[in-house]
């Protein structure tokens, strides 16, 4: 991690919907081969953030700078310097592993050469090399997440934001995904996670969580803990997150 | 049965609360048989035509005077011999033809027949079909005059469309079709998407694992869809008299019950649909391609069957809107009675049962 | 009798290509009044015997039984008495809390009133939203909602397949809770779940994984049986420690677990000083080493590399 160098920077970001502000004057900064976690209750605000930093959703006021591109007038720069991947939607369950690599690298503007050599990388790495030529709906849950977050970190994005990238999947292949969380951060690159596993909470250099749109607590988790005099991440989160009191 | 009445009210919640679908389905039958009636008429006016008369004689001069005074045609050039024709059509001044025999009055005379060669472009192969028949009645007028007059019993095979449509309106073609497919359409494939939504939605399984019975599970799924096609039905019907002017000749009753058949049949095809299908989308397309097309293509909706390949003539058979079509011609139109038309609804009435007993062998009662 | 009797049963899918066994030769049984939980990630097959149970799907072999009926020759008799929350169900969106409710009271032949006490905790909660749509619901309370239709009629067991996935934390032990006072109603309860920590909140457990069941016991009786000595290890590089930690030629496994590392040792001699100055060797300077007990997420773990 790298303290001398802000990639996501947001100065009271918020989001209204109508009357309900979902996102509430969201200020915070995160460094260059952090691992940050993004933590909240279902319905604190959370994905609207998400869509506000990746480009998606535009805030209705505040300023935010990501991988040093402005959210307002640079959002296709900013979608070309960060990598996304989320539980919902990861890879073309009716490509191969290679013809998936073929489409993303080309989407993120790689050149051919680039695409198969990165992508050779990538199929060495994972050990996929005789299943490269399968249909990714063939591989179990597992393999699948690891796949989707080596091609989301394919051409070497700035940050890469990860929207509950372990749901479901089994204890090992967890933490076989942390690893690459840490080697991808060792690297340089950034990385932006959300997660209801409140162990996985600890992996993360430091952590926000939201409560009712608003940020209520962001420090490293060994602070958080001594902070709020608790033993574990999930204490500190249930006794943020149980102070709300929106449902929804 | 309190159990039918709440889930048939949670699924006009489901209608009701989705105003963007509820407009297109009772919106859509208007639109289109606005467009259908007004807009695409099949009338055709002051035509150019051709004719070439190899007899010049008093009935070929009559026929012709005929053909020109009637508002349909105007005759652009006459012809001298039968190689002018391809030009005459080439240029594309003209869309009809007429060609008559030599020595028309003298056999028609002697040996109480003659013959009127009658060619049309058939590009547009509807147009061309009501330019034909529109010559054809002309000329069965003046036979029929002619054979009142002599009193001599000539048999006229010709066949009269024109009869039952003496103003040659759009609508009266229109009418039936888009009954025909509308009603298709929102029976079968909104009743096979709302089944199919459960299925998604995971709530199938709940209804399976409850103990309601499958059979009341679909019959209050099929209801509102019921209810909405008898909207559109009465909706279509009152436009069609008060607004494109064409009257209902026969039993008013007589239409509404074949109509109910009909929407039954429909209903079991949706049926049918929900059954092999898993998703929303599949249940659309199958729709969409499976009837909607068909319905279009073979009904004789759009495109008349008997200007179609021998195959998609037979093919024409299997498609329930073909019948319904008839049905609403024949009792709307033609005025006939539960005489003309019960072999139609006997078709019908077996097509549904086919529907509802492959449904019911496919229906599950287990997942997967 | 018991609750739910599971004996060798085996579901295998056929995909164009290949034959998946989903669930591959299954045997345990519910007590009456139990809370049992099947634990696994997904794909483990734990869906597929929830359909087996709740008659929605046919097994291959094996026979099952819920409350002494056949899930198949009496299919409709245990679908009157489950209550059953699948997986991906999610109500209908577009129509109120009060209306979801009511549905499904009507059609298992009962009214909300008649046995409003049972779901009256849960309820209580939903009430001020009662005429909201449940698509605007949050996803712990869709859950409860969920859970109060499943109920509503009074079922004897109930089969919750993984009703607290995607759910926060917060509404994650909101919903356990519930799940006990249930329990103390003397309703079966069996639920699903991919999440380890939930697995001590249940009577018994059985471990699954790739369809078949790894270990059937109460948590702490699984937990008795790990067999080795845990360790959780500390320093201020975790990540260079986790990869220093696996090089170490004595470590049998180590895994990251929250803030610690969990460090198991290979069965031969070895010494928690020299482990220490190896790391301190490796630049690891205020490095921490503990015994702890191990959770089940540990067990899960060591069974599946068995």
């Amino acid at each position: 991690m790298n303290k001398n160098e802000i990639v996501i920077k947001t100065d009271k970001l918020t989001k209204k919907f109508g009357d309900f502000v979902a996102a509430n004057e969201i200020t915070f900064e995160v460094y260059k081969g952090e691992i940050f976690g993004f933590l909240g209750a279902n319905g604190a605000g959370k994905t609207t953030a998400m869509k506000m930093l990746i480009g998606i959703s535009k805030p209705s006021f505040g300023k935010a700078n990501i991988a040093g591109f402005d959210i307002y007038k640079e959002t296709e720069k900013i979608k070309k310097s960060i990598g996304y991947m989320s539980q919902k939607f990861s890879l073309y369950e009716d490509l191969t592993i290679r013809e998936n690599i073929q489409f993303f690298g080309g989407v993120y503007g790689l050149n051919d050469n680039e695409i198969v050599s990165a992508g050779n990388k990538l199929i060495d790495k994972l050990g996929l090399h005789d299943e490269a030529d399968k249909l990714v709906g063939s591989l179990p849950l597992g393999w699948k997440q690891k796949l989707s977050f080596s091609i989301a970190i394919l051409h070497n994005p700035k940050i890469v934001f990860l929207d509950e990238p372990t749901g479901g999947v089994d204890p090992i292949t967890r933490r076989q995904f942390w690893d690459m969380i840490y080697e991808a951060a060792d690297n340089g690159i950034t990385v932006f996670v959300t997660t209801h596993y409140m162990d996985e909470a600890e992996y993360c250099h430091r952590v926000s969580i939201m409560v009712d749109g608003v940020i209520k607590a962001l420090d490293s988790p060994e602070q958080l803990k001594k902070h709020y005099n608790a033993e574990s991440m999930d204490e500190v989160f249930l006794m943020l997150a149980r102070s709300a009191k929106r449902g929804e | 049965m309190k159990q039918l009445m709440v889930f048939i009210r949670k699924e006009f919640h489901h209608i009701l609360r989705d105003p963007r679908s509820l407009l297109v389905l009772l919106g859509m039958p208007i639109v289109q048989l606005l467009i259908f009636g007004f807009a695409i008429t099949n009338e055709t006016r002051n035509t150019n035509i051709a004719v070439l008369d190899n007899a010049k004689d008093q009935s070929t001069q009559n026929i012709i005077t005929r053909i020109e005074s009637s508002r349909y045609f105007d005759i652009d050039r006459t012809l001298n011999t039968n190689g002018q024709i391809e030009h005459a059509f080439k240029t594309g001044k003209i869309k009809v033809a007429v060609i008559f025999q030599p020595d028309f009055q003298n056999e028609l005379a002697h040996a109480n027949k003659a013959q009127i060669q009658i060619i049309t472009d058939a590009t547009d192969p509807n147009q061309a079909t009501t330019l034909a028949n529109y010559i054809s009645a002309i000329v069965m007028d003046y036979q029929s005059e002619q054979n009142q007059q002599n009193n001599l019993p000539y048999t006229i095979n010709t066949e009269m469309r024109m009869l039952y449509n003496p103003e040659l309106k759009g609508a009266y073609s229109s009418v039936p079709g888009v009954m025909g497919m509308i009603l298709l359409l929102i029976s079968a494939m909104m009743t096979s998407i709302s089944i199919v939504k459960e299925k998604e939605l995971g709530t199938m399984e709940i209804l399976l694992v409850s103990p309601m019975k499958p059979a009341l599970v679909i019959v209050s799924k099929v209801i509102p869809y019921f209810v909405v096609s008898l909207i559109n039905v009465v909706t279509i019907l009152l436009l069609s008299v008060f607004v494109l002017g064409m009257p209902i000749q026969g039993n008013i009753i007589l239409l509404i019950t074949v109509t109910i058949l009909y929407i039954i049949c429909a209903l079991s095809l949706g049926l049918l649909i929900s059954t092999i299908t898993n998703s929303q989308q599949a249940a659309m397309l199958v729709s969409l391609l499976g009837l909607m097309l068909p319905v279009v293509m073979l009904s004789g909706y759009a495109f008349p069957i008997a200007n179609m390949p021998i195959v998609l003539q037979v093919l024409s058979n299997i498609v329930p809107a073909k019948w319904y079509i008839i049905m609403v011609k024949s009792v709307m139109i033609k005025g006939l009675g539960f005489a003309g038309v019960w072999k139609e609804a006997l078709i019908i009435i077996a097509m549904t049962v086919f529907f509802i007993f492959v449904s019911i062998k496919k229906f599950k009662i287990r997942l997967s | 009798m018991k609750a739910v009797v599971l004996e060798n049963i085996v579901k295998t899918y056929k995909t164009k290509k290949s034959t998946v066994t989903a669930v591959d030769d299954v045997s345990f049984s519910v007590e009456e009044g139990e809370l049992f939980g099947l634990i696994g990630p997904d794909g483990a097959g734990k869906t597929s015997i929830f359909r087996i149970l709740t008659t929605l799907l046919l097994a291959d072999k094996g026979s099952a039984k819920v409350l002494g009926l056949d899930v198949v020759d009496d299919y409709k008799k245990i679908r009157d008495i489950v209550g059953y929350m699948p997986g991906k169900f999610s109500l209908y969106t577009d129509l109120t809390v009060e209306e979801n409710l009511e549905f499904f009271a009507t059609i298992f032949n009962t009214t909300i009133k008649e046995n409003y006490d049972l779901v009256a905790d849960i309820y209580k909660q939903l009430e001020p939203f009662k005429t909201r749509r449940a698509g605007k619901l949050s996803g712990g309370m869709k859950q409860k909602l969920a859970l109060s239709c499943a109920l509503i009629h009074k079922p004897k067991i109930l089969f919750l397949d993984e009703p607290t996935t995607g759910v926060d934390p917060v509404s994650r032990k909101e919903f356990w809770e519930m799940l006990k006072r249930l329990k103390a109603q003397g309703i079966s309860i069996l639920v699903s779940t991919p999440y380890m920590d939930e697995a001590k909140l249940c009577d018994r457990i059985a471990l699954i994984q790739n369809g078949k069941i790894m270990k059937i016991d109460t948590p702490q009786n699984i937990v008795n049986q790990f067999g080795k000595n845990l360790y959780a290890v500390h320093s201020e590089k975790m990540f260079n420690l986790l990869n220093d930690l696996r090089d170490y030629k004595k470590t049998e496994s180590c895994y990251a677990f929250g803030e610690n590392h969990h460090l198991s040792m290979k069965d031969e001699e070895y010494n928690l000083d020299e482990i220490k100055s190896y790391l301190e060797e490796k630049g690891h300077r205020r490095a921490t080493i503990k015994k702890i007990d191990p959770g089940i997420e540990d067990c899960f773990m060591q069974l599946m590399k068995k």
